[in-house]
């Protein structure tokens, strides 16, 4: 299982692509794999604002229900809406098409909170 | 509870291999999924689906009143299974709740076996022990010694066949058959829980590989899959099976469950919850369990409040996103008034209200 490495990495297990003071997120193939097929993801509306490590929304598999929590602050400018039709996205293409929200970030020092690639890869090899 | 102290299927080491993840559940360590639930779901639907179910309990009661014991035990009437034909039971206290549901085969003349579910596999054993008291009948609880592998799917007989002496065309819905399986003695039961046409193997415990790898060779050409308990249990909830835990319970009575015609109190004799289990015949249940189909967004889930206007009216006890449907699922119980087919009520789903449409049961009906 790749672990890219353009990306920063919550706990949590979602992941985060920073493009200027804007970021997009996702969770990562790990956390897809491990809920198992998708079947609904429920985002929040553009223009509210997320805290660091908040909850953002659910993504439910066909056995369980799971919190999203936010790897960064910040006001939500566009979700993903084609996952309401297709939300297998999550599992298919977890860092491309499969992505949940893009947010302006509030501030760009909670990205040194996260993990990079590697020490991603090793969090996800202890577990 | 670590895994250690968990019971292990003989089949553990064959579901680490094909790369099962593994969940506790009712105190044994078992395969959740191996590839995906919905694929092992279709693949059920579609063709055939292999499960280790060894975590069941097989208790055998044996003797010349071991069917008229039974009837005393169970809301059954075993005594009047002819040989070879299996039905669905129940075990109630002497309040009519549920303590388990089983299946009852009449194996032989003087011989019937009982299979409960895993978790409550140990309180049956004890339950039936007590009840067996003064009759000529014992019981042999065989659970940690009969493995279960079923076969279930359009091409189940297809598959199991050619592996097999007995005759499986002739085997009736609900009935038993002794036999080899890939040269391994076994009972063969034309019975599941998935709403598709299936055969359920007891082998011995140590031949359990044996014949998990035959039928598994046989099939790769039909496309079997190993099937975990995650796709069971969404293949049972698409046919409308109660889930002991879910639906069922020790708070519940069979006439709740929809399941009153299990119930046979016009059997002679007495038997444990008769009185009880008349009153709520007479007066009606209490509650109703129904199918409700969400018309919005969100999955129902076990726990998740119902409620019908501005009234509370109940709760789900499952609820999932059906791969055959392709929309969320639930079973709830209701009050009887709004369990009629049509009715629109409304799952709480963290927070918010969804509409949901009871529905009848079963989700899914197989073409035959």
């Amino acid at each position: 299982m790749g672990v890219p490495t353009d990306l920063r990495y919550s706990k949590d297990h979602e992941w985060v692509r920073v493009d200027g003071d804007g970021a997009t997120i996702g969770i990562t193939e790990y956390a897809a794999a491990q809920l198992g097929d998708v079947v609904f993801v429920e985002l929040p509306d553009p223009g509210s604002t997320l805290d660091q490590f908040g909850t953002f929304g659910v993504v439910e598999s066909v056995k369980a229900v799971s919190d999203l929590f936010a790897p960064v602050a910040g006001e939500v400018v566009e979700v993903n809406g084609e996952l309401a039709g297709r939300p297998e996205l999550v599992n298919e293409e977890p860092y491309g098409a499969g992505w949940m929200l893009r947010l302006r970030i509030a501030d760009a020092a909670q990205l040194e909170q996260l993990l990079d690639a590697p020490a991603y890869e090793q969090l996800i090899s202890e577990t | 509870m670590t895994e250690a102290q968990l019971h292990h299927t003989p089949l553990l080491d064959l579901h680490r291999a094909l790369g099962a993840r593994l969940i506790e559940f009712g105190g044994w360590l078992m395969p959740v999924q191996y590839t995906g639930i919905v694929q092992e779901h279709r693949a059920v639907r579609e063709r055939v689906g292999l499960f280790d179910l060894s975590h069941m309990g097989e208790l055998f009661v044996e003797g010349p009143q071991a069917g008229e014991a039974l009837a005393g035990a169970l809301v059954t009437d075993p005594p009047a299974l002819p040989l070879g034909r299996a039905h669905y039971s129940m075990i109630c206290q002497p309040d009519g709740g549920i303590i388990d549901d089983l299946i009852v085969y009449h194996v032989t003349a003087e011989r019937y076996l009982v299979v409960a579910n895993a978790s409550n596999a140990q309180v049956v054993s004890d339950t039936l022990a007590e009840r067996l008291d003064g009759f000529r009948a014992v019981l042999d609880d065989r659970s940690l010694a009969t493995a279960l592998v079923a076969v279930q799917g359009p091409l189940a007989r297809t598959v199991l066949g050619p592996l097999t002496d007995v005759d499986l065309e002739g085997l009736r819905y609900y009935a038993i058959a002794e036999g080899q399986v890939a040269g391994v003695p076994a009972l063969v039961a034309r019975t599941g829980y998935t709403g598709e046409d299936g055969f359920e193997l007891f082998v011995e415990w140590s031949r359990a590989e044996s014949v998990w790898t035959a039928v598994s060779e046989a099939g790769a050409g039909a496309g079997i899959a190993p099937v975990g308990l995650g796709a069971r249990d969404t293949l049972r909830l698409e046919a409308g099976m109660p889930l002991y835990g879910n639906e069922l319970d020790r708070d519940t009575t069979p006439y709740d469950a929809g399941l009153g015609r299990v119930v046979k109190l016009d059997k002679t004799g007495d038997f444990v919850g008769r009185a009880a289990l008349e009153r709520v015949a007479r007066d009606g249940p209490a509650r109703r369990l129904v199918g409700l189909a969400v018309r919005g967004r969100g999955i129902a889930r076990h726990g998740h409040p119902v409620h019908a206007g501005d009234r509370a009216t109940g709760v789900v006890t499952s609820g999932t996103h059906s791969p055959t449907l392709g929309l969320p699922i639930a079973m709830a119980y209701v009050a009887p008034a709004d369990g009629e087919a049509g009715t629109i009520l409304e799952v709480e789903i963290r927070g918010q209200r969804v509409p949901a449409e009871v529905v009848p049961l079963p989700f899914y009906r197989r073409a035959r």
